[in-house]
């Protein structure tokens, strides 16, 4: 039976993972992506579904995992967030030559704007680059739709597709319809073929000429190629629109009345673009429109630049989401209609922030404590947020904490006085790619302080298990890992666990840390544990405390700037700062910030 | 515009539940077999951040809501209108929770173009119902009583809740009313 259900983008993508038979599913948290694969689990408890699911150390893992399931034979797909793709590249380009026996579908979900990534980048060019097709929904309805399609071209050509969702895709709602899940019973039936799956440099020629040959094929494959959205209407001016740009300029050109004027093409497959179309195009138009996000991947493949308009001709801007106001100018100017009246511009509106009584806060005033002027490296996660607090100087890509507190300590250490150097990691953010560059530290003998922000789980991503919880993507049981014993396991021979809510002995052991790191004997590891507070099950064992404001605040503003919690509040022209009880969590870290002891914790 | 359908801007800071009430609009949406999009912010700012959700019921592709076309405009914080209160077209309505912590009354609030909307402070008759963090709930029951003619009423809302909560009887009363005393309080006079 049929129904009409609301699902996230997210959702109906492992919907329809599984509505095909998917039978391993892998990933590494990451926003856009994280909901794919927690979503699968869900429906495979919900629907009893037999299927591998986990979360992995990193993508690059998942990648592999996912992938010999396929060359198995079982249909698999892994997904991750398009800096994931980034880590995962490795195995993607060689998988891409080595092809696939049962489909293979890689979900990297980009995110333009920036929302919450490093970088805007375009996985269609890395799908390029692999050279593997990509799809492009341009709506949850869509995405669903295609991971069936993603099967089926994947196993047409035995080649690894990949399906490019952006977060406007993957964080809509629609009312979607839904069919029953039922198990696959594929059985996994791996056939050895050593010139394919173990191919030598010899070998890898004749896969790459195999790869031409499939991508010319798939660019004329009728299953994937573009839709005209305005079949009856004639003209001399074409939009080729994809992805979300694509339900935008639907919706954009509905309202302007243009959809009788202007020929609409939706392309599915971006990349290889379809050969019929290309020409097509380049033979029926005068003027071209290419709308798409983030980069220029239709648009390149369209050889004569003259009549191309997007992003090289300027007609699009270079670099941001585009938001449907964006595009409604871009399309009332090729319609030579009046652009729409300048937008006054909006208020920014409020930074996010650490959570009121967040562990990592007090970590965060203990390592400023513990090592005044230092250089602090950082790395991705919630407590990327510590850059409100002064306690974050650089971010660059998952693991780089600790290989830059490195590169630092190089640059500087024939100074006479050189920086004391703290890099803060979560945890899992530690498993997945801190490892390697702990190993080199303490082969390098390099002396920094490295924090483990240990809070029990991937939180900035909706708290996903790491190699501690012990608990899979289901919740069943698995093995857990030591931090400790892997810290101790890399040969670093100070490694301490403090709580950061006790704030007095953290900040001691912060500064015996960074003492150490003074030595020449290596990296010192401090393990600041405590469970994340948005993770009910482990943050109500303890009793809030209450924290008051006594006469000696002078509205100073050293709590609001240094320590930037946002249960102290700060109103305009006050006397004194003020405790928000509805955000307080009772800590009471906060009362070792106030230097003239002004915040206090009350007994009842 | 030749399409039917109503488009809403949900405007608050990661916590309060933004995303909760969204999907309550889009469920009542789904049983009373409307085509609803939504979209909603997830990731970095919801740690605190301003959020908004965009909530479109009708004939629409695409999720997003263009400034100056909203219908209707729900502050959850009175600093989030000048944030998104652009998004809000001439003649579209507004609710917003000023929020002043003194009293639970209601007032009305100065909105960008110069008009004047309903405004409740939710955060004090949160605290006065014993549940600080159903300001969500508050704002939607008010909204629903302010405005008229909406796609769907407070006991579509309250269905959708009961059968969500069907299994966490304390959580679903504290949500049932929570969503009854903001409607109530619309009663109230400003």
């Amino acid at each position: 039976m049929k129904t009409r259900e609301l699902m996230m983008g997210n959702e109906a993508i492992a919907y329809g993972l599984l509505e095909n038979g998917c039978k391993m599913a892998t990933s590494y948290p990451g926003t856009p992506a994280s909901e794919i694969l927690s979503s699968i689990a869900m429906f495979q408890q919900r629907h009893g579904l037999t299927l591998h699911s986990q979360w992995a150390i990193n993508e690059k893992v998942a990648l592999e995992i996912a992938y010999a399931g396929a060359i198995s034979g079982l249909r698999a797909a892994v997904s991750m967030k398009q800096v994931g793709l980034n880590v995962a590249s490795d195995p993607l380009m060689s998988a891409a030559y080595m092809g696939t026996k049962a489909g293979f579908v890689i979900i990297s979900a980009d995110d333009p704007g920036p929302h919450s990534s490093q970088t805007e980048q375009d996985s269609r060019l890395m799908a390029m680059m692999a050279k593997i097709p990509v799809l492009d929904p341009d709506g949850p309805a869509m995405a669903k739709e295609m991971t069936g399609m993603a099967f089926a071209l994947s196993e047409a050509f035995h080649i690894p597709v990949m399906l490019r969702p952006t977060t406007r895709v993957c964080h809509s709602r629609q009312d979607i319809e839904t069919g029953p899940l039922t198990s696959s019973d594929a059985k996994p039936d791996f056939q050895k073929d050593p010139s394919r799956w173990a191919a030598t440099p010899k070998f890898r020629f004749q896969l790459h000429r195999e790869v031409e040959d499939k991508l010319d094929a798939i660019a004329a494959w009728e299953e994937t190629a573009p839709v005209r959205r305005n079949p009856d209407i004639d003209g001399k001016r074409a939009i080729v629109t994809s992805g979300v740009a694509a339900a935008h300029v639907f919706e954009i050109l509905t309202d302007l009345d243009l959809l009788a004027t202007l020929p609409l093409y939706q392309v599915r497959q971006p990349f290889p673009l379809h050969r019929d179309f290309l020409d097509h195009l380049v033979r029926d138009y005068d003027e071209i429109l290419v709308i798409e996000e983030t980069e220029p991947v239709i648009e390149m493949q369209l050889a004569d630049r003259s009549r191309v308009r997007g992003r090289m001709s300027g007609n699009v801007p270079r670099a941001g989401e585009l938001l449907p106001e964006t595009i409604e100018n871009i399309l009332r100017k090729f319609a030579a209609l009046d652009p729409l009246p300048a937008e006054v511009p909006a208020a920014p509106g409020r930074r996010p922030t650490l959570c009121a009584g967040c562990p990592h806060r007090a970590s965060f005033f203990a390592i400023k404590k513990a090592a005044r002027k230092g250089i602090y490296t950082s790395d991705i996660g919630c407590y990327t947020l510590g850059l409100n607090l002064k306690a974050v100087d650089t971010v660059l890509c998952m693991g780089a904490a600790i290989s830059q507190a490195a590169g630092f300590y190089h640059a500087y250490k024939h100074q006479e006085k050189p920086p004391d150097i703290v890099a803060t990691m979560g945890d899992s953010t530690f498993f997945h790619a801190g490892v390697p560059a702990l190993i080199d530290a303490v082969v390098q003998k390099v002396g920094f302080v490295l924090v483990i922000l240990d809070n029990r789980t991937t939180a900035m991503t909706g708290g996903q298990p790491t190699p501690m919880t012990g608990l899979g993507a289901t919740g069943e049981p698995l093995n857990t890992v030591d931090i400790a014993a892997l810290v101790r396991g890399c040969g670093v021979t100070f490694c301490r666990t403090g709580d950061p809510y006790h704030y007095d002995d953290f900040l001691a052991l912060m500064k015996e840390a960074v003492a150490w790191s003074r030595t020449g004997e290596g990296p010192a590891v401090v393990i600041s544990r405590h469970p994340c507070l948005l993770d009910r099950k482990k943050s109500g064992e303890r009793k809030p405390a209450r924290v008051a404001v006594n006469d000696n605040c002078d509205a100073c503003g050293y709590c609001v700037q240094q320590f930037e919690c946002p249960a102290l509040v700060m109103d305009e022209g006050a006397e004194a700062v003020r405790v928000d009880r509805m955000l307080c969590s009772g800590c009471a870290v906060c009362v070792h910030v106030c230097p003239k002891g002004s915040l206090e914790e009350v007994f009842e | 515009m030749s399409r039917t359908g109503e488009q809403i801007i949900i405007s608050g800071v990661g916590g309060q539940g933004i995303l909760f009430v969204t999907r309550l609009l889009a469920e009542a949406a789904i049983q009373k077999g409307l085509p609803v999009l939504t979209s909603e912010t997830h990731g970095m700012a919801q740690r605190g951040g301003t959020v908004v959700s965009h909530f479109k019921v009708g004939q629409f592709t695409s999720p997003l809501i263009r400034p100056g076309q909203a219908d209707g405009f729900l502050a959850l914080k009175a600093e989030n209108v000048a944030a998104h209160g652009n998004f809000l077209r001439t003649g579209g309505w507004a609710v917003v929770n000023h929020g002043s912590r003194e009293t639970a009354s209601t007032a009305t609030f100065p909105l960008p173009g110069g008009a004047d909307c309903n405004a409740i402070d939710a955060d004090a008759l949160a605290v006065r119902i014993s549940n600080p963090k159903s300001v969500n709930l508050i704002m939607l029951g008010f909204a629903l009583a302010k405005v008229p003619d909406l796609f769907c009423s407070v006991a579509d809302i309250q269905a959708v809740l009961e059968h969500r909560l069907a299994d966490k009887p304390e959580m679903r009363q504290a949500a049932v009313a929570a969503l009854n005393s903001g409607h109530a309080q619309a009663a109230v006079p400003c």
